[in-house]
């Protein structure tokens, strides 16, 4: 392959001769060491744009959290006409449909839940399309729930497993949009065609039709894809032919993805060194200033924030804050030792700057000890004025994952258009433990929700006792598990299969079976409250343990103590070996996440008073975090517990969020930025491999005092000494966040 | 004979991210057992000599080690706080020689009310760098405030710049006691007669340790006194020329 559009790119490597993107960057990037001076404010025109998108979100919220949606049009890859924020202004241009922030529906997945989420705004499905959803095309929904057995409707309608993607979009799959600028459509579809050839084997086995009928799906896609642009005036049959365009191409890619699926996190990849590269050219050539550049990377971003999905509530409940989860994947280093840290990854980040804070995209810096100090410097500072940033461990995950893997969702690394999951949400563990207790009881409704087990009948909890019953009845918990997700897998890829997504990746992929983990601390707190303290059961008159008395000290989870640490660990490791037990859909790799995001929530609101003492209705610790308050050695203690979990168990990730106040990272800027520096450094040598970083301002103080659960350790410093921030009186953290805004006047 | 790793002392608490007590990431060890009673105290809970938990030196040697990770080329190590952290000084000797087998920065925060004794120096010579708390210059007002004369503290300082023992200077502020210009002129007068300072800084008074004296059954004297505002500590600062 050769085409005018690669004139002065290197060519060496397979990647003019196959689709290698990584070949590419490897042959074509140029790593930055150096700090954040180059860059660029933003110009009057992006300042403009951005006004707009601003007083779009205003009336967004004033509307009650939808401007505006769709209810008769399924929305597909080129479904709607063009649409545009401001012609005029706009660099990037596309919009999921033919308005800003108007929202689609997609019944692909399910049509209850899009007749329940326009509801709630008030809206109505179109009598015809909820004709045909209803009564002549099935959907993902509709096909699981017609083959869950009573034992997973059981499970699930009592929160043992919950958030299963049985009624919603899956998600987690990022597309290699990088190939649609590298090669243009034309080349993908015909890599696609060769390989369709390979599936014309003698004998039609069922697998080889599915995979037929898949690809045959995928080139529609990216022939949709190409009708898609040229709506907006785009020919991407070619490759791109400088910075602008590569941006609007791959952008193009990731706007047909969202266009054709309401995944549970639509990601990105890992975009920006590679989109360096094209800008490194036209800087050098001249037609491109720095100032430009900024540009074409804050429309793109300006893009990213913009996409929206019609959800119902129930999944606001589990996931507040209409998260789409646009992940971005920065730095990192390579495989032969150079940084992939390019200039336009300060770009991307600089538009916290250029365009404010936002939850969107998702910016996650692939942390290495061995990043460039000014990436390092750059990083945390924004991570210190903004909080918008997540850390992961490149040096933890590069030996198995290479260097162009991405992050799907919060912590879910894939290798970039070669792998990619099926979303398992999560089983709680600690409604487990209880129903170890009770013999398949539950705790709340005392109805019999397994099979009938031996429940405990002693007075105080016996460990080897509890251990045994908990093991069995994980190996339950996990039985079922894998069932429901081998049903909703099967379904997904049948009524409603991510065709352009899956067509911008290899043919041979590495399918894995993404199961979770929630309430893991309090497990790990209960078994240790069993064994070192003594832990009396409250019964009920039919004999149901609702509730617990402890008697003593016991170590807790967080305080980097080994003793209830290597409880924890040893359950991450038992619970994954059980569901290694059962085969999966597809034969994908078991893996395994620790991994809440905000659902923590709704898990301990489902669950009753555990042995640990934390009463019924109380929020677990988010992802792999302590539960609040258990922690009393300070912030790196907690670091070291949760480090101690092992990745190689929890391939999937493993969640740590952490908050912390300015003051408390230090007194000056400069000590703030080189605190950050070495505690991510520490927690990452540690082998920890994920981190949210949050640095709070007032608002997030006030925050902490209506949600404690959120903020488990928030530490005030005051000269001298630290204090929990949620153990403080109401009247002392008042006090502290009016002084907190004194010092900033 | 007893080793290093078997000597014992009574600590208060832990805290493994210190970053406002020495430079960069340090693990602060707060001992057990204070000889002065200052009125603005947060850390009451650590007078009594009898609290607090005993721990080997190897127990607290094995909890640091843990933490290297985090101690980088930007500063970080132990810091040892208190109480008065020189009341216990044969298990810090204990402790830092152990410590400087991994080279680590050592840290002590103190008042540095004690006596010059041998053992003080060599533990003096051990560390890499005092935070003194000069609690008032003024004595009348030192020994109002913590019960005890202020001479000692001073001398200690002496000593220090006169071995070129790295330092850096602390001043509560607190409103109407040690925030008098005069004072604090007298203050800059000391700093300035020392050769070692290497940073000064004001902390400003505050309350929020103010419910442990409540919690042990104190009255808390101290309870009208406000809290010092940006221009008190502006002012402060002008006189320390910081």
């Amino acid at each position: 392959m050769d085409f005018k559009q690669w004139e002065s790119f290197r060519k060496d490597g397979e990647w003019t001769k196959e689709i290698d993107v990584r070949g590419f960057i490897q042959a074509n990037y140029t790593p930055y060491e150096g700090d954040d001076k180059f860059l660029s404010g933003p110009t009057k025109r992006t300042t403009d744009l951005w006004n707009q998108v601003l007083e779009l979100y205003k009336k967004e919220r004033e509307n009650g959290g939808v401007l505006d949606a769709d209810c008769k049009t399924p929305s597909a890859v080129n479904a709607y006409e063009a649409g545009y924020i401001d012609k005029d202004l706009e660099l990037i241009v596309g919009l999921q449909t033919d308005a800003p922030l108007k929202r689609a529906i997609m019944p692909n997945g399910g049509i209850k839940i899009v007749e329940k989420s326009c509801e709630a705004y008030g809206l109505k499905v179109d009598p015809e399309t909820d004709y045909i959803y209803n009564h002549l095309r099935r959907t993902h929904n509709d096909g699981v729930f017609s083959v869950y057995t009573p034992d997973i409707r059981a499970a699930r309608s009592s929160h043992l497993i919950t958030g299963l993607p049985d009624g919603y979009g899956r998600g987690r799959i990022i597309g290699d949009y990088r190939r649609v600028a590298l090669y243009g459509v034309d080349v993908l579809i015909e890599e696609k065609k060769k390989d369709l050839e390979t599936l014309d084997t003698d004998i039609f086995t069922e697998e080889i039709l599915r995979e037929r009928e898949e690809m045959h799906d995928q080139i529609i896609a990216l022939e949709d894809l190409k009708k898609m642009a040229a709506k907006y005036g785009y020919d991407i049959s070619v490759p791109a032919s400088n910075a602008k365009e590569a941006i609007q191409w791959l952008y193009f890619g990731y706007l047909g993805a969202v266009k054709d699926q309401n995944g549970a996190a639509m990601s990105i990849g890992r975009t920006s060194t590679f989109l360096d590269i094209y800008i490194q050219r036209d800087l050098e050539n001249g037609t491109l200033t720095e100032e430009q550049a900024q540009e074409l990377m804050d429309d793109f971003v300006i893009k990213l924030r913009l996409v929206r999905f019609l959800r119902a509530p129930e999944y606001n409940e589990l996931f507040s804050g209409d998260p789409v989860w646009v992940t971005e994947s920065i730095g990192g280093m390579g495989t032969d030792g150079r940084t992939l840290v390019t200039k336009n990854s300060f770009r991307i980040l600089n538009t916290l700057n250029t365009l404010g804070p936002a939850p969107e995209p998702n910016l996650t810096v692939l942390w290495s000890t061995r990043l460039p100090e000014g990436f390092k410097k750059f990083t945390t500072g924004l991570s210190i004025k903004t909080s918008s940033i997540q850390y992961e461990n490149d040096d933890l995950m590069r030996p198995t994952l290479g260097d162009d893997y991405g992050i799907a969702c919060c912590v879910s690394a894939m290798k970039i258009g070669k792998q990619m999951q099926f979303f398992g949400a999560r089983a709680n563990l600690a409604k487990t433990l209880l129903y170890a207790i009770n013999g398949g009881r539950d705790e709340k409704s005392g109805k019999q929700v397994t099979p009938k087990y031996q429940p405990i009948t002693s007075e105080y909890l016996d460990y080897d006792e509890v251990m045994e019953k908990f093991d069995n009845m994980m190996t339950y918990v996990a039985k079922i598990y894998i069932k429901a997700l081998n049903a909703i897998h099967y379904m997904h890829d049948k009524y409603s299969y991510e065709a352009l997504e899956m067509a911008l990746h290899d043919k041979e992929i590495l399918r894995t079976m993404a199961c979770g983990i929630a309430g893991l601390s309090v497990v790990a707190d209960s078994l240790s409250a069993i064994k070192y303290a003594k832990v009396k059961v409250i019964r009920d008159e039919t004999g149901l343990a609702t509730d617990f008395e402890i008697e003593g000290d016991f170590p807790k989870f967080g305080n980097d103590d080994d003793a209830v640490d290597e409880i924890a660990v040893d359950v991450v490791k038992r619970f994954m070996r059980k569901l290694q037990k059962y085969p999966t859909y597809r034969n994908s790799k078991h893996t395994l996440s620790i991994l809440t995001i905000t659902s923590n929530v709704v898990y301990g609101k489902a669950t009753g008073n555990t042995p640990d003492g934390r009463r019924a209705g109380v929020p677990f610790g988010p992802g792999a975090n302590p539960l609040h308050g258990r922690d009393t050695n300070g912030a790196l203690a907690v670091m070291n517990s949760i480090a101690k979990l092992p990745y190689e168990y929890s391939e999937d990730g493993i969640s740590y969020t952490f908050s912390i106040t300015p003051g408390t990272l230090g007194k000056e800027p400069s000590t703030q930025v080189n605190n950050l520096v070495s505690m991510l450094d520490g927690y990452f040598k540690q082998t920890g491999h994920h981190i949210n970083v949050n640095v709070f301002d007032r608002a997030l103080l006030l925050d902490a005092m209506d949600h404690p659960e959120k903020y488990p350790q928030l530490t005030i410093r005051v000269s001298g000494y630290a204090v929990n921030f949620i153990k403080l009186t109401r009247e002392q953290q008042l006090d502290v966040i009016n002084r907190t805004i004194h010092e900033k006047i | 004979m007893m080793g290093n790793l078997d000597v014992k002392g009574r600590i208060h608490s832990f805290e493994s991210f210190g970053t406002v007590d020495g430079p960069g990431i340090r693990y602060v060890i707060f001992l057990q057992g204070c000889c002065l009673q200052c009125k603005y105290c947060h850390n009451r809970d650590t007078w009594s000599i009898m609290g607090g938990k005993e721990y080997t030196v190897r127990e607290v040697l094995d909890r640091i080690l843990k933490y290297q990770n985090y101690f980088s080329e930007n500063g970080g190590g132990v810091t040892v706080s208190g109480g008065e952290p020189l009341l216990q000084a044969d298990f810090l000797i204990a402790l830092f020689q152990e410590l400087k087998k991994y080279n680590i920065h050592l840290t002590i925060d103190t008042s540095g009310n004690v006596l010059l004794t041998d053992r003080i120096k060599e533990l003096i010579d051990l560390t890499n760098l005092f935070l003194l708390d000069i609690k008032c210059i003024n004595d009348e007002k030192a020994i109002w405030l913590t019960g005890v004369s202020n001479q000692k503290e001073l001398e200690f300082a002496r000593y220090l710049s006169s071995i070129e023992k790295p330092m850096w200077i602390r001043q509560v502020l607190v409103p109407g006691i040690t925030d008098d210009e005069n004072d604090l002129a007298k203050l800059k007068e000391f700093i300035d007669s020392l050769s070692s300072v290497k940073k000064v800084e004001i902390l400003p008074y505050h309350d929020v340790g103010k419910f442990k004296w409540k919690e042990l059954g104190y009255s808390y004297e101290l309870e009208n006194i406000p809290l010092p505002t940006d221009e008190d500590i502006r002012k402060a600062k002008k006189i320390l020329n910081i």
